[in-house]
């Protein structure tokens, strides 16, 4: 397995990498959403780094999330805080692990209830292995590979720090 | 003033009946009275609904319960509680069935029992019962296909748990999470109400400071101080300092005989009005479950006037719903060894 870096660095170098694709894609007021937990906690430092005016956004996907059905409601689910409507919005969706897409999936279904975006980047804090959609981040902080039974997950927020276990049988999320 | 005591028992149900609402995991799988569940899972169903107050606010509409069949078995009249549990269920994308039992097959002859199976043969995920007989709820929830989720909507004089916590709900909005320090006082028809006997159970799990019943001695239901309440006869006396004030309404149809002399005479020494209600806290927030009888039990004034709480109640009625409805179908999933004997 490969070492994950400290998450403070890897959110200096995803704001880095951000700024420079928000300026290659002309994009200039921007709407940052970061999903709960972790990328919550990103977004809210992303949004200081990068002097973003809208106020930042978040967004709980536990309603749309696929595995409903198999594992039940969360017991913690938060409120999703977004502008009444995100139409024609430039949309920087954070998260913190980018692992089998589905996620992120939700966090797009999500994000359309509210509207028709103009576009939405992804920045991920760490891009990882397991992919099951075709999802892919447009900023990432570190690629990681790791075995299906091995589970990454930001803690925090203060100070960022990452957990990772070996889990068997541990379907992802 | 009474100790409260620990767990009470109920004249009705045996002491086991209540794990019924449980599945294997501990989760809520029916939701059928407030009584003997935990603080965690009442918790849980406040901060839920937290949640899909939100949705309510801005989406309207998540796509969770897409593809479930929920029916509403409607055996007693009701509007506004069968069209929030409509819009609960319309709002997290499921199908709703509403049956009119007074035109349907039971007024043919056919039995409770025959209409359920039939319900479950067009693979409904789950029922919403209201009936005039207290117990309905627990009888269909023991018989139903283990797949299926019962949800009280009211039983005679026994629960209507979504309702007590809707008024959970709308304390905790309106006082906070703290119940300790908090003083309620329900006044009115006890005798009859299974909304109080929801609210009570409520209440005292969630460490309520004081729990106050007001009535007429005739209201009062016998040994009620063993649910953990104080009881007083005097209106004025019992909201005294009271951060919340709940009214119920006067249930005429489900009166035996002469329990009172009049509706005037009532709404003279319980009526709830603006001058009375300076007994209690400036703070205090107005609640009733609806309908209200203007007059009766409560005056235009109060009723309509700032320290009024109850159109939220209704609002707040759309969010409890949904979440309650989130948690027991979403918790099937997790329970694969359901052995509770369904088939008679």
């Amino acid at each position: 397995m490969t070492h994950a870096a400290n998450p403070d660095q890897l959110l200096e170098k995803l704001a880095t990498d951000l700024e420079n694709l928000l300026e290659q894609r002309n994009i200039s007021d921007p709407l940052m959403v970061g999903i709960h937990t972790g990328g919550a906690w990103l977004a809210e430092q992303l949004h200081k780094k990068l002097n973003i005016q809208q106020p930042l956004a978040c967004l709980d996907i536990s309603f749309y999330r696929d595995d409903f059905s198999r594992i039940g409601m969360n017991p913690q689910v938060k409120t999703s805080q977004l502008p009444p409507q995100v139409e024609d919005d430039h949309i920087i969706l954070v998260d913190d692990v980018l692992h089998s897409g589905r996620t992120i999936r939700a966090a797009m279904n999500e994000l359309f209830d509210y509207g028709r975006p103009a576009s939405i980047t992804l920045a991920c804090l760490v891009e990882r292995s397991g992919r099951e959609l075709p999802i892919q981040a447009d900023a990432v902080g570190q690629i990681l590979e790791l075995d299906s039974n091995e589970h990454i997950k930001l803690t925090g927020p203060e100070p960022l720090a990452w957990e990772i276990k070996r889990i068997d049988n541990q379907k992802a999320d | 003033m009474v100790n409260k005591p620990s767990r009470p028992t109920h004249a009705l149900l045996g002491q086991d009946q209540w794990n019924i609402q449980l599945d294997s995991n501990g989760k809520l799988k029916h939701f059928l009275t407030t009584e003997g569940l935990g603080s965690n899972i009442l918790n849980q169903i406040l901060d839920t609904a937290e949640s899909f107050a939100g949705v309510n606010e801005s989406v309207k509409k998540v796509p969770l319960l897409r593809g479930k069949t929920i029916v509403n078995l409607f055996f007693e009249a009701s509007t506004r509680t069968r069209t929030t549990f409509e819009l609960a269920a319309k709002r997290l994308s499921a199908d709703v069935l509403n049956i009119n039992i007074s035109t349907s097959a039971t007024s043919k002859g056919e039995s409770l029992l025959d209409t359920l199976r039939n319900l479950e043969a067009m693979q409904c995920d789950m029922f919403i019962v209201r009936h005039a007989d207290s117990g309905t709820a627990h009888f269909i929830a023991n018989h139903v296909a283990p797949h299926i989720s019962v949800l009280n909507a009211g039983d005679g004089q026994h629960a209507h748990p979504t309702q007590a916590m809707l008024d959970m709900f709308t304390i905790r909005r309106n006082k906070g999470a703290d119940f300790g320090r908090l003083r309620v006082a329900i006044v009115g028809d006890i005798m009859h109400s299974r909304v109080a006997r929801s609210q009570i159970h409520a209440l005292n799990t969630l460490n309520t400071g004081d729990v106050r019943i007001v009535a007429p001695e005739t209201l009062i239901p016998k040994d009620i101080e063993k649910m953990g309440v104080s009881v007083y006869q005097d209106l004025e006396q019992g909201i005294e300092d009271a951060d919340v004030v709940i009214m119920l309404r006067l249930q005429k149809e489900r009166m035996m005989g002469a329990l009172l002399p009049s509706e005037q005479e009532y709404y003279q020494l319980y009526g709830l009005t603006e001058e009375r209600l300076q007994a209690a806290k400036d703070d205090a927030i107005v609640m009733h479950p609806g309908p209200i009888n203007r007059g009766v039990e409560i005056d235009s004034a109060v009723a309509d006037g700032p320290r009024s709480v109850i159109l939220s109640q209704v609002t707040y009625g759309i969010a409890v719903r949904m979440a309650v409805m989130s948690m027991t179908l979403g918790s099937h999933g997790s329970s694969q060894d359901d052995s509770r004997e369904t088939r008679p």
